[in-house]
């Protein structure tokens, strides 16, 4: 994939210090920091070069409890066939990225899915909320340090495994 | 006097409406007949698949993959398997290639069948529903002969895939695929040219070029939009790259493109093209090959991450799998297509009729197991 590379390197060129270089140089993905995160991607969506229209996937991770959070996403270019992935890391005590909801209108729903699931707050979403669990969950279910509630809204929540093995 | 003021009317659709293809809920602000705005309100059939995932090991996520979409069971598991198997590098025999192909275009084919026929229902036509059902249930039994299952198979496993062919599906399926090409001129005469379907989805529900791409809206509903992007083709995976078809795209035959007739003549070409990746799969298909040859004694994948997209019957399916290798994944992240394809919804549907709502959404062939999760 030299498209990451070439992403790269356009990066460093027009926003300096966005990119944070890897320890071995790779071209798996980009990992940049959050703060320009929406001017850059309105580059990418318009820039000739790149233009990548399609915002794909966005995956939020738990690397683990000692670790942080990490924003994934995954995007494609219809006109110029070509894909890439940025990563962008976030702090666990009040992570938040800004929102890219108006870049890529296809986002929104994305955002909202990573919020509901890590509780990663998208700075700039219009209409930031959950997604597919209903509105008084509380928690954030799947990162790593989420502990299963022993009652949830009046109803015990069965914990023995009985049967299931 | 003031001006006489027209309240506008919030209507609420589901979740359980027969027309929401699953437990689905619209709240749709009406002025008089014309929707001004729909909010989807999902998550009615989430099932925590992702958080399963963490606590199951590789093979053990397949039975999960068939059920979040289970219309497509098959394409979801072929998905799943083929990335794992690029993270492990593991090289699949011959037969094993060519059965998947087989599998993931009969399932296709099924999946079509129900979209349009369902479709058909959403628009008053009850008859073309029976006879797509007939065809579907023929493609069901050639599963349950291969696998024993007619909707969960669990089928496509890292590395194989769980039963060899029975004795006698080669001949069997040649002369379905025969019968099957004529049966989908009848579907032309009774639902594609028929005057009232054109009426209800002709001109109905247009989702321009950039709006679709915009919004990540990929499968048959961006080909109706007229854009010719097939990962089967633009970026094969397996061995798709082996067979000569076409991707069938939106021209606006009825009205313009993009509209609701368009989205569907795409899926019913789409049958055609899958019929004819099945016969050159047939033909080319090694006799004979342990399909369990190449199963792995462990699904450990090394450290590292995946996104991995296949083409399947409602579009792009992604997949991002991460591994710190041990033997459960860290992360596995279904993109679904229907997920995207509805959050477009009250965009492309605003300021149509109310009864045009259900058409709209069944052209845009949603499985509300996908969406959910």
């Amino acid at each position: 994939m030299i498209i990451n590379q070439k992403v790269s390197d356009i990066f460093q060129d027009k926003f300096p210090g966005v990119v944070i270089l890897p320890e071995e140089p790779h071209n798996d993905y980009i990992q940049i920091q959050p703060e320009k995160w929406n001017g850059l991607a309105k580059f990418i969506k318009t820039d000739s070069e790149l233009k990548f229209d399609s915002c794909q996937c966005i995956t939020g991770i738990d690397l683990g409890i000692e670790e942080g959070l990490e924003v994934r996403y995954n995007f494609h270019s219809m006109k110029l066939k070509h894909k890439i992935e940025i990563r962008i890391a976030v702090e666990r005590k009040r992570p938040s990225v800004p929102s890219v909801e108006q870049v890529w209108r296809g986002a929104d729903w994305l955002e909202r899915e990573v919020y509901d699931m890590y509780g990663i707050r998208f700075k700039g979403h219009r209409d930031l909320r959950r997604m597919l669990l209903p509105d008084d969950w509380k928690g954030w279910p799947l990162r790593k340090d989420y502990k299963t509630p022993n009652i949830y809204n009046g109803m015990k929540v069965p914990k023995v495994r009985k049967g299931w093995d | 006097m003031g001006l006489v003021h027209a309240d506008e009317m919030v209507l609420n659709i589901g979740p359980q409406h027969p027309s929401t293809h699953g437990v689905l809920r619209l709240k749709v602000k009406t002025d008089g007949e014309i929707i001004s705005e729909i909010t989807p309100i999902i998550g009615y059939l989430h099932r925590c698949f992702e958080k399963h995932c963490e606590n199951l090991s590789y093979e053990q996520v397949i039975p999960f993959t068939d059920r979040c979409d289970y219309i497509a069971a098959m394409n979801n598991s072929l998905g799943y398997v083929l990335a794992v198997e690029k993270m492990m590098d593991i090289q699949i025999p011959e037969r094993v290639e060519y059965i998947r192909v087989i599998m993931a275009e009969y399932n296709r084919i099924a999946s079509h069948l129900l979209a349009l026929g369902t479709f058909g229902l959403d628009v008053g036509a009850y008859t073309p529903f029976l006879y797509m059902f007939r065809d579907r249930e023929r493609i069901l039994d050639l599963f349950e002969i291969t696998c024993g299952a007619r909707l969960l198979y669990n089928y496509m496993w890292v590395g194989g895939v769980s039963h060899d062919l029975p004795v006698g599906f080669v001949e069997a399926s040649y002369k379905f695929l025969d019968e099957l090409e004529t049966n989908m001129n009848e579907y032309h005469n009774i639902l594609s040219y028929n005057k009232i379907f054109i009426e209800r989805s002709a001109d109905i529900g247009i989702i321009p070029k950039d709006i679709a791409i915009d919004y990540g809206v990929t499968g048959p509903n961006l080909r109706g939009s007229g854009v010719k992007w097939d990962l089967r083709k633009d970026e094969p995976y397996s061995i798709y790259d082996r067979f000569k078809f076409n991707v069938p795209v939106g021209k606006g035959l009825m009205g313009s493109v993009g509209d609701c007739w368009d989205r569907y003549w795409v899926r019913a070409e789409e049958m055609k093209e899958s019929v004819k990746i099945i016969r050159q799969a047939l033909d080319k298909m090694p006799r004979k090959g342990d399909v369990h040859e190449a199963l792995p004694k462990k699904v450990r994948p090394p450290k590292g991450s995946i996104y991995f997209r296949t083409e399947s019957p409602r579009g792009d399916l992604g997949y991002y799998i991460m591994s710190d290798g041990k033997p459960t994944p860290l992360r596995v992240k279904m993109r679904s297509p229907a997920f995207t394809s509805l959050s477009a919804l009250s965009e492309i549907s605003t300021g149509w009729m109310l009864s045009d709502v259900l058409v709209i959404l069944g052209s845009l062939d949603i499985v509300l197991g996908e969406i959910d999760r």
